[in-house]
């Protein structure tokens, strides 16, 4: 299980983005989160993620609450997520080959033997071809570079996705093939997702189960029992 | 569309790039197409096709290294002619009104809209003297739905909508009679491509005096496109591979090149199936049709390239009306 227990987070102490976040993602489980851009949500997948410490709240992953946040976290738990983030030009070390690229959390968890065999595999299986693996982020295109993103958040083989408007910068046929890459390595691995994104009809579609944002931030009585929010 | 001459008149358009050691970049290759006043054709097509070279093009924005061959005439004159003195004194913002990707990178960061209103409205227009053009400039953001009150802010201090309309009312000031929209709604939430689209729409209905307006708009966001086009052109690996409809192509009887029925076919609320295998480099495009490769029609006839005819650039286009000669 994922779980965020009335989680306040942003980045002015007296200010928080949003306050009493709860959500819950079971194991296997596709959650979609929907809302506005600017309203929170990909604060909230940040913390989900162990990227971003909480003011308030607590988050438990697979029973084990969590105490620490990024570098400080204990490897075992940050190495459970993978994260794909919507700008792949800036989440993408401009220095690093599409190789590197894919391999730099084996490399950065000391796993290095076999590097070879799991980058080619991973190539194949987000459909980069061999000569785009050898090039850097200047040289591919937007849809090219998230694919190379998307398979380094499967490299580690991690227990939870957290997609972050994966596809808001991608053309219809590149969305298609993405979401079938990270519903394939579910399928496979069981592992669960936390989409978030802003396109209803997308996450409607891939995930179980669409959250919609003001219904997690309203507090409790205001929010009438037994509005559907998906399956 | 109508019998009025077109806005702008593209004919044979190509873009090549001389790249280092004699390499050579095929971004457009032989485009053609028109649009109407009072129309939106939608450029469509996926990243790294070759749509906003196409854009620079006609705004005479290419870098040093570009060729270009062909023709693209807004009335009388040759955009790809042109010098930067013509497109610096009477194309940019007097001609073609460009609505840019990201208007929070195209606004400049250090100055008020206000400020950078009054620029434009002065130097676009006959405007003169600190109250008129402070006035002018008011004029122009309503124009755009920019909120009066949010003109002394700082392009930071603005949302991306609010960003859009600052961008947009610039493009508006010159009453160009071409609109050019280069991916105005990329990183932006549903509702906010809507209300932008819709907006874009707006200023192409509503005619400036006697001249009206002719938009159009680059993006890979096929469901705004479907919103305000009146017809599509499919880019892919530099070329037009279709031009149709907007009413056909989105609904019956849907595209007739293979690639625009599996961009079509990728969306989610159809059946969400990508296409197979990865778009040509443009360095390196095959001798034949270039998207042959992925495509399960191809026979030998892909191996020479494919004309334009009947607005579809395919060997075996789906039929205009695939159920009706089914049964003929």
């Amino acid at each position: 299980m994922l779980e965020l227990r009335d989680v306040t987070a942003g980045y002015v102490r007296k200010a928080p983005v949003f306050r009493g976040v709860s959500l819950t993602v079971r194991p296997g489980q596709a959650v979609g989160l929907l809302g506005p851009s600017g309203c929170g949500k990909s604060t909230l997948a940040r913390v989900a993620a162990l990227l971003h410490h909480p003011d308030a709240g607590t988050l438990v992953v697979d029973g084990t609450p969590v105490r620490r946040w990024r570098h400080r976290a204990p490897r075992a738990q940050r190495t459970a997520f993978g994260v794909v983030f919507q700008q792949a030009r800036l989440s993408a070390d401009p220095r690093l080959t599409l190789t590197d690229l894919i391999a730099e959390p084996l490399r950065a968890t000391g796993r290095r033997e076999g590097v070879g065999g799991r980058v080619a595999e991973l190539a194949a299986t987000v459909g980069l071809t061999s000569d785009l693996l050898g090039r850097r982020p200047h040289e591919v295109s937007d849809g090219q570079l998230q694919r190379a993103c998307l398979a380094r958040a499967l490299v580690l083989r991690p227990r939870w996705l957290v997609c972050d408007e994966m596809t808001a910068m991608l053309d219809a046929s590149t969305t298609a093939a993405l979401v079938r890459v990270v519903e394939d390595y579910r399928a496979e691995t069981g592992a669960g997702l936390l989409a978030v994104g802003h396109d209803r009809v997308l996450l409607d579609r891939w995930c179980d189960r669409t959250v919609e944002w003001h219904t997690l931030t309203g507090t409790p009585t205001d929010t009438p029992i037994g509005t559907p929010t998906g399956p | 569309m109508t019998e009025r001459a077109p806005v702008l008149s593209v004919r044979g358009l190509s873009v090549r790039f001389l790249m280092p050691g004699g390499r050579r970049v095929a971004a457009v290759s032989d485009a053609h197409f028109d649009v109407a006043p009072g129309e939106c054709l939608a450029l469509i097509g996926e990243s790294g096709c070759g749509k906003s070279v196409l854009a620079s093009a006609l705004l005479g924005l290419l870098p040093g290294n570009a060729r270009t061959a062909g023709a693209a005439l807004l009335g009388d004159l040759d955009l790809l002619a042109a010098d930067e003195r013509t497109f610096a004194r009477t194309v940019r913002g007097r001609l073609v009104g460009l609505v840019p990707q990201s208007p929070a990178a195209h606004l400049t960061p250090v100055r008020t809209i206000r400020s950078q209103l009054e620029e434009t409205v002065a130097e676009l227009t006959g405007v003169r003297g600190r109250a008129a053009l402070r006035r002018a400039a008011e004029a122009a953001a309503e124009r755009a739905a920019f909120p009066v009150d949010h003109l002394d802010h700082h392009p930071h201090e603005l949302s991306g909508g609010l960003a859009q309309r600052a961008a947009t009312a610039m493009a508006l000031v010159g009453d160009a009679p071409l609109l050019l929209a280069d991916e105005p709604t990329t990183g932006l939430d549903r509702d906010l491509v809507d209300r932008t689209v819709d907006e874009l729409r707006r200023h192409v209905d509503n005619q400036a005096g006697d001249r009206s307006r002719a938009l159009l708009m680059i993006t890979h966001d096929l469901a705004a496109a479907e919103r305000i086009a009146d017809r599509i052109a499919v880019m892919y690996a530099g070329r037009i591979v279709e031009l149709a409809d907007a009413a056909d192509f989105f609904g019956a009887p849907g595209p007739r090149h293979p690639y625009s029925r599996g961009l079509l076919d990728a969306l989610p609320d159809r059946a969400f199936t990508p296409i197979p295998g990865l778009p040509p480099e443009l360095g390196a495009l095959p001798d034949g049709c270039a998207f042959a490769a992925r495509c399960d029609r191809a026979t030998d006839a892909c191996a020479a390239p494919p004309p334009l005819t009947a607005a579809v650039a395919c060997h075996h286009p789906h039929a205009a009306l695939t159920e009706a000669a089914d049964r003929a």
